[in-house]
């Protein structure tokens, strides 16, 4: 990552930093701690083991769903955008999936299947499946019919084709799909885990809010989106570079 | 000698071709004369087998989609722009046609773009993407190329300096055959060996000759027909 742009964004962190501060202290009041109160929140659940451990349940959760709903919502958008007939069958099921609210969807699986892994994660999978779809199906439609017939031409494989020709014309809308997926994923998981389980950061803000302990909640919400905004820099935004270097032109070496 | 045949060809349910023949000699360069818009590029996919929407063959062979006599021949296919896969280098777009790399550079060499292997093909000319995609083209081994006005948008030396490279490649290529689209007389009369114009609605071909038993008046009152 640039440093220029790094340092901005330290700017605006400290920026918000320090308008939380000024307004706790204004307000004084337990129910907006001010910062400090909420890093003595965090370094306490991090003693006492339960951060990390509940950090890496939800990230389980996290990891899991989006995986699945990333593979299955891909491949019926790119079909759905692909062939019409698939289309016709499948939009009116996505457009109800995309308007049951993800509570219900929720809450329904548990009185079906119990109070469960499975119906955890798959709940999560449903929420966002749709959305997925809808991101890729775009993708599938804007192929490039000029490269497709020129693949035929020169006798691509199948894995010639995946790689090649479909894959990068895919990575724009995967990457969109991905980082509105990761938002929407980790804050459906903690109603999950809210509603349903007993471990994670969910069950943890559910203790939390049973005591109005307001400095637990938001140093459980500041870990959770320290780890979401590593993955961004370390995992997508490398990601990113890389598979745009031919935009920029230039050579390769 | 390779012949195509089809009883006619529709596009959109409206008729754009009648029922044409064309016949390539081995090792000759037969060029396809007509106006924009007489559906040469039609016919061009039509005869590389690549299926196009909204349009129909007519006829017996566009049952089973062999429109060749005796066989099918090898094609390989020009078409008007590069079609470079623009996240891959030159040298990535063409091992995906032959992966022996130095097969790949022998050709690169014969088009002097030995040096630009790691550009991705946003990086060089409209020029050079053409000689990549006459490499790419070439990788092929084809018994017939078909080329469909390789030289459009081409400033003046580039368009000369490629004709060149087209002739030294193809035409001068003992028995590679070649069909060549353009609407371009000069082109026609420097690279041919035979000629047949388009013309009509729906087209047909209104002439066919040996290149040198034509003059450029005759044709040019041919295209004007």
């Amino acid at each position: 990552m640039k440093t220029g742009r790094l340092s901005d964004q330290f700017v605006a962190f400290f920026c918000l930093l320090g308008g939380w501060w000024l307004v706790a202290s204004f307000v004084a009041s337990p129910l907006l701690p001010a910062p400090l109160e909420v890093f003595e929140a965090l370094s306490k659940e991090f003693h006492e083991q339960r951060l990390i451990e509940s950090l890496l349940v939800t990230l389980q959760r996290v990891v899991i769903s989006f995986v699945f709903a990333m593979l299955l919502g891909g491949i019926i958008g790119v079909l759905m955008g692909r062939f019409r007939l698939v289309n016709r069958i499948l939009d009116p099921l996505l457009i109800i999936l995309l308007n049951i609210p993800a509570l219900v969807i929720i809450i329904l699986l548990y009185i079906w299947f119990g109070l469960v892994e499975v119906a955890a994660v798959a709940a999560v999978i449903i929420n966002k499946l749709p959305n997925v779809a809808v991101t890729l199906r775009e993708g599938g439609r804007m192929f490039d019919h000029e490269l497709e017939e020129m693949s035929v031409m020169y006798g691509f494989s199948f894995q010639q084709k995946l790689w090649h020709l479909w894959w990068p014309q895919l990575f724009p809308y995967i990457m969109i799909a991905t980082r509105s997926g990761l938002a929407l994923i980790w804050k459906i998981v903690l109603v999950v885990e809210l509603l349903g389980r007993s471990d994670g950061v969910g069950f943890q803000l559910h203790l939390a809010f049973q005591s109005f302990d307001v400095a637990t909640i938001l140093a459980y919400s500041l870990a959770f989106i320290s780890v979401v905004q590593l993955i961004e820099w370390f995992i997508l935004q490398p990601l990113d570079r890389r598979a745009s270097r031919w935009q920029k032109g230039g050579s390769n070496v | 000698m390779f012949e195509f045949h089809v009883e006619g060809l529709a596009l959109s349910q409206k008729q754009v071709l009648s029922a044409l023949s064309i016949r390539v000699q081995p090792g000759e360069t037969h060029c396809l004369l007509g106006p924009s818009g007489s559906g040469k590029t039609t016919l061009l996919n039509l005869m590389a087998g690549l299926a196009q929407e909204n349009v129909e063959a007519l006829g017996n062979g566009a049952k089973d989609k062999n429109y060749w006599s005796p066989n099918p021949p090898e094609i390989g296919y020009l078409f008007q722009q590069p079609r470079l896969l623009p996240w891959r280098t030159i040298m990535q777009n063409l091992l995906l046609v032959e992966p022996d790399k130095e097969v790949v550079l022998n050709l690169l060499e014969e088009v002097k773009l030995q040096d630009y292997v790691d550009y991705y093909p946003a990086k060089i000319s409209l020029g050079m993407a053409r000689r990549v995609a006459l490499v790419r083209c070439l990788l092929l081994k084809p018994e017939l190329v078909l080329m469909d006005e390789p030289l459009t948008s081409l400033d003046l030396p580039t368009a000369r300096e490629m004709r060149v490279l087209i002739k030294r490649l193809v035409c001068d290529h003992p028995t590679r055959s070649m069909l060549y689209v353009t609407h371009d007389l000069d082109e026609a009369l420097e690279l041919g060996d035979s000629v047949s114009v388009l013309g009509n609605v729906p087209a047909q071909v209104i002439y066919n000759s040996r290149i040198d038993e034509v003059s450029r008046n005759e044709l040019e009152a041919l295209l004007k027909h």
